[in-house]
C-alpha cells in the first residue's frame, strides 16, 4: 500500500502543478483546461452515453486489426521458419516493408477501402502484421535441435514436432512480438480515425479539438491512456501466466 | 561376431559450416555393436564421435555408407533408439511428469497405464515428489535424471548417450554413473555412450571405442575386462588403472594430433 503511494506520488504531484498553473492563471485556460475541468467533461461524456460509444467502436477495430495479425502473423512467421520456398517467396517483402513507418499507409488504404470501418481495421492489421511475423519466425528459428530431436526419438512426427516442440519454443519470442503490436495497435487505431472515421476515440479527440471543446479533448486523451495502460497490463498478466514455466 | 545389434558400414560424414568450407567429420568408419553391450566411443574434442551417435539416431542425412539395426537401414528418427543430450533437452514448458509422459503418448496404452509407467520411471531415478516441478526449479544432476526417466519410459531398444554426465560437477556425476550401472544392470539395452572422460569410459564400458582425430576413424578398441556388476569401488582396482591408462595414452596421441602439436 506504502509502496504504492511512494510509486505514483510524482504522478499525483504533477496533476497538482497542473491544477494550480490553469487556476492561477498561468497557464490560459483555452491552452490547458483545469484538471478540474477536464475531469467534469469526462464524466458529462460519460453519463451522456457518448464516450461508450467511441469506446466501443475503437475497441472492436483495435481486437479484430490485431486479431487478424496475430492469427496470420503467427502463421506467416512458423511458415517462414519452416519452409526454404516460403522464404524465398516472403522475405523480400518483408524486408522492404520494415523501415516504412506504417502510418504513411493510412491514406492509401482509405483510398483502397475507404472511409469505414475496414480501412482501420486494415491499418491496424498491417501495421501490427510485421512485429508478429518477426516474433515467430525468431521464435521458432531460436528451437534448439536437441529438443526436436528428443520429440522425434521420442515417437513424435513432423507435424507432432511442430506443435510440441517448435511452436512452444518460438512462444516467448511471439509473445514479445504480440506486445509491440498492441502498443502500434493504439497508434495507428488513434491516427487512423482522426482521418478517416464517422466514430472511435481518434475520431472524437479530433473533432473535440476543432470544436474548441479542450476539456473533452483531454478527457478523451484521458481516456484512451486508461485503456492503452489497462491493455498493456493485462496482457503482461497473460504473458507471465503462459511463460510461468520459466520462473525458477 | 554374433548377434549384431548395430552395424556401421564404411559410414562417412561431411558437413558443411555456414560460413566455410566443408570439413570431413567421419571417414569410412566401421563397427559392430552386440545385443546388450555397453559401447562407449572417446576421442579428442571434435573427432565426429557425437556426429557418428546422430547418424545413429537418425537425426543427421546420412549419404555414405550405411547404418542397420537388426539389418535395417536407419533413415530417420525413431523410438527404437532412445537419446540423452549433454543439456538434457527436457521441453522447459512442461513439467517433469508431462516430460516423462510425452513419449508414451504416442503409444498405445490407457490413460492409466501411462501415469503408472510414467511415475514408476520417475520413482526409478529417484524423483518422487518433484513430478510437478518445472525443469527449470531442478538442479543440473536432476534435469538429467528427467531426461533418463523420460528416454527409459518408452522402453527404447538402443540408447544413445551423448556426454550425458558431462555437464555435471564431479559427485553428481558420480552418483548418475552408479545409478545408470544398476539401472543398465536390471535392464540390458545396447548402449552407445560418447565421452571425452576416460574414467568415466572404463567404469561403464564392456568395450570402449578410441577414435582419431578429424576426420574420425576408429583408431583401437579395447574390451574392459572388469567383473559385473560394478561398483565404484572398481576404479581401486590394478586392472582399471592399467585400462585407463591404456586409453589414455591413445587418446592423448590423437588430441595432440588435433591440437596440431607434433608427437
Amino acid at each position: 500500500m506504502k509502496s504504492i503511494a511512494v510509486r505514483y506520488a510524482p504522478i499525483v504531484m504533477l496533476i497538482a502543478l497542473w491544477e494550480l498553473s490553469s487556476r492561477t492563471g498561468l497557464v490560459a485556460d483555452d491552452v490547458l483546461p483545469a484538471f478540474s475541468t477536464v475531469i467534469e467533461r469526462l464524466w458529462q461524456l460519460s453519463a451522456s452515453g457518448e464516450m461508450l460509444t467511441h469506446v466501443g467502436a475503437s475497441l472492436l477495430r483495435a481486437a479484430s486489426g490485431l486479431g487478424l495479425a496475430i492469427t496470420i502473423g503467427s502463421g506467416l512467421g512458423f511458415a517462414l521458419a519452416a519452409s526454404a520456398l516460403a522464404q524465398r517467396l516472403i522475405q523480400p517483402s518483408l524486408t522492404f516493408l520494415y523501415p516504412l513507418p506504417k502510418s504513411a499507409l493510412i491514406p492509401v488504404i482509405i483510398i483502397w477501402l475507404g472511409f469505414g470501418h475496414a480501412a482501420q481495421v486494415a491499418v491496424i492489421f498491417l501495421g501490427c502484421l510485421l512485429p508478429i511475423i518477426l516474433g515467430a519466425y525468431n521464435g521458432a528459428r531460436s528451437a534448439e535441435n536437441t529438443l526436436i530431436w528428443s520429440a522425434r526419438s521420442l515417437g513424435a512426427n513432423a507435424v507432432e514436432t511442430e506443435w510440441h516442440v517448435i511452436i512452444p519454443a518460438a512462444l516467448p519470442d511471439l509473445l514479445a512480438g504480440i506486445r509491440v503490436a498492441l502498443a502500434l495497435s493504439f497508434v495507428l487505431l488513434i491516427s487512423s480515425e482522426m482521418v478517416g472515421a464517422q466514430r472511435g476515440m481518434g475520431f472524437l479527440i479530433s473533432f473535440l479539438g476543432d470544436g474548441g471543446d479542450y476539456a473533452g479533448m483531454f478527457a478523451s486523451a484521458f481516456v484512451v491512456t486508461a485503456i492503452g495502460f489497462a491493455a498493456d497490463r493485462g496482457y503482461l498478466a497473460v504473458y507471465r501466466y503462459l511463460l510461468r514455466y520459466r520462473e525458477a | 561376431m554374433t548377434n549384431t545389434k548395430i552395424k556401421f558400414d564404411k559410414v562417412e560424414f561431411t558437413y558443411t559450416p555456414p560460413s566455410g568450407r566443408p570439413v570431413q567429420a567421419l571417414e569410412r568408419l566401421d563397427l559392430d555393436i552386440a545385443t546388450d553391450e555397453f559401447v562407449v566411443i572417446v576421442g579428442p574434442s571434435g573427432c565426429g564421435k557425437s556426429t557418428l551417435l546422430y547418424l545413429l539416431g537418425g537425426f543427421l542425412p546420412l549419404v555414405q555408407g550405411e547404418i542397420l539395426i537388426d539389418g535395417r537401414k536407419v533413415t530417420r528418427p525413431g523410438p527404437d533408439r532412445g537419446i540423452v543430450f549433454q543439456h538434457f533437452a527436457l521441453f522447459p514448458w512442461k513439467t517433469v511428469r508431462q516430460n516423462v509422459l510425452y513419449g508414451l503418448e504416442r503409444k498405445t496404452m490407457s490413460a492409466s497405464q501411462r501415469q503408472e509407467l510414467a511415475q514408476k520411471h520417475i520413482d526409478l531415478v529417484k524423483l518422487t515428489g518433484f513430478e510437478d516441478s518445472w525443469p527449470a526449479q531442478l538442479s543440473g544432476g536432476m534435469k538429467q535424471r528427467v531426461a533418463i526417466a523420460r528416454t527409459l519410459a518408452t522402453d527404447p531398444d538402443v540408447l544413445l548417450m551423448d556426454e550425458p554426465f558431462g555437464a555435471l560437477d564431479a559427485q553428481t556425476r558420480g552418483i548418475l554413473q552408479e545409478e545408470l550401472l544398476a539401472i543398465w544392470g536390471s535392464r540390458r539395452k545396447t548402449v552407445l555412450f560418447v565421452t571425452h572422460d576416460v574414467n568415466e569410459a572404463v567404469l561403464l564400458a564392456d568395450r570402449v571405442v578410441v577414435m582419431s582425430a578429424r576426420p574420425g576413424r576408429i583408431k583401437s578398441t579395447i574390451k574392459i575386462k572388469l567383473p559385473r556388476p560394478r561398483t565404484p569401488e572398481v576404479a581401486l582396482s590394478a586392472q582399471f588403472v592399467d585400462h585407463c591408462r591404456e586409453i589414455w595414452d591413445l587418446v592423448r596421441e590423437e588430441a595432440l594430433k588435433a591440437s596440431g602439436v607434433r608427437t
